[in-house]
């Protein structure tokens, strides 16, 4: 074999920045992000509620892998049917992501990113839709 | 026909291999379909109507009320005011007669018409062009007649723009943000590289409330209501008065008319 040497260190090379991110990070496994829940509109839900639980449009786990469905539904639903509330667990709520994820979910920035960021997805629901305001003194 | 063992024999895995995978391909097929509520619906409250339809009542402008309905329209949806007028957002705007209304005066109008700026607006086409060229279908006419943008839908090609013969649509050359102090969280911006316009206020109409330049009104100066019902104050100004269209000649039937 010809220029053996350079070969090897090429492929050694190679291999080396190839694994980089398996080697660099070890074995650890960045924890799991726990979205926030504090929030005052959810801590007002849970201290109304009786056994001081409070439950989305739709259980927690659904919600977890299928809110983008929901929000997509909604969309349509808003925008090109001019349909503006559906009912869930019997009560009436705008199909607004600011007005109705929003009003309890106000705290984009530990509820939403911190899953997006994990995750790596970057969705441009922000780019338009505005964040809500911090309420004073937060 | 010719066939062996062992041709049968593949055939019959193949067979066997795509039954088995038939629950992947299942659960795949249920994943397409959404959870369409199945209550929604529009909200009680909502305004409805045949065909929405606006009357400009130019005479009774003043310089006063025609700032009043352009910041209405500014602070309901979010509108940047961009100093380069290259980049200039427009929903309802001053423009002058000879422009509003190309080859519909004559030479000698009087100066309180040629000289007086009138409010213009997207007139929600009865046979909107913008909608028609439309790749994406962003833009659509609903049943109601409101031409209607889906921003999520834009893709920015401006066919729409150069199809409207009235300059209704403006597009997002930067990102508005820039440009809005205080937006407002009931009512999204819009992100730069999608095309925006008048919607007649839908957002208000499905919950109720008249357009924002309408309430921003004091004397009645904007009309609003049914074409398709006849008591509708709409259809008694028209009824009432001589109205004129922009640039009726071409066929696309505005439905905002003109009190000159």
């Amino acid at each position: 074999m010809y220029n053996t040497g350079k070969i090897i260190t090429g492929l050694v090379i190679f291999f080396v920045v190839f694994t980089f991110p398996f080697w660099f990070n070890g074995a650890k496994a960045v924890p799991a992000p726990k979205p926030s829940l504090d929030t005052p509109k959810i801590n007002e839900l849970k201290a109304a509620s009786e056994d001081g639980t409070v439950t989305c449009l739709m259980p927690t786990e659904y919600m977890k892998s299928e809110h983008m469905v929901i929000l997509n539904e909604w969309r349509t639903a808003d925008v090109r049917r001019a349909d503006y509330t559906a009912s869930y667990n019997g009560e009436l709520y705008p199909m607004s992501l600011s007005k109705t994820c929003m009003e309890c979910h106000s705290n984009k920035a530990d509820f939403c990113d911190r899953c997006h960021n994990y995750a790596s997805v970057t969705p441009y629901c922000w780019n338009c839709h505005v964040e809500p305001k911090k309420a004073e003194g937060e | 026909m010719d066939s062996t063992r062992r041709t049968f024999l593949k055939i019959a895995g193949a067979c066997a291999a795509g039954l088995a995978v038939k629950p992947a391909t299942d659960a795949l097929a249920m994943d397409l379909v959404l959870p369409t509520p199945k209550s929604a619906a529009p909200d009680a409250a909502a305004l409805r109507a045949g065909k929405w339809a606006m009357v400009v009542d130019v005479k009774k402008f003043t310089e006063e009320s025609r700032q009043a309905v352009a910041a209405a329209c500014r602070a309901a949806h979010n509108i940047p005011e961009i100093p380069n007028e290259k980049h200039e957002i427009k929903w309802i705007w001053e423009e002058h007669f000879e422009n509003a209304f190309p080859g519909q005066g004559g030479e000698h109008l009087p100066p309180e018409v040629s000289r007086t700026p009138l409010m213009v607006l997207c007139n929600h086409c009865e046979s909107p062009a913008c909608v028609r060229v439309c790749p994406t279908k962003a833009t659509f006419q609903r049943a109601d007649g409101i031409v209607m943008m889906d921003y999520h839908r834009c893709i920015g090609c401006r066919f729409c723009m150069a199809g409207c013969p009235y300059g209704s649509r403006s597009f997002n050359f930067e990102d508005p943000r820039k440009y809005l102090e205080n937006p407002d969280p009931n009512y999204p911006t819009r992100t730069k590289g999608v095309v925006e316009k008048c919607n007649f206020c839908a957002e208000r109409l499905a919950i109720g409330q008249l357009p924002a330049c309408v309430e921003a009104c004091q004397n009645g100066e904007l009309l609003f209501g049914d074409l398709e019902d006849p008591s509708s104050v709409v259809s008694q100004a028209l009824r009432a008065n001589f109205t004129i269209r922009r640039k009726p000649e071409l066929g696309t039937q505005p439905k905002v008319y003109y009190i000159i």
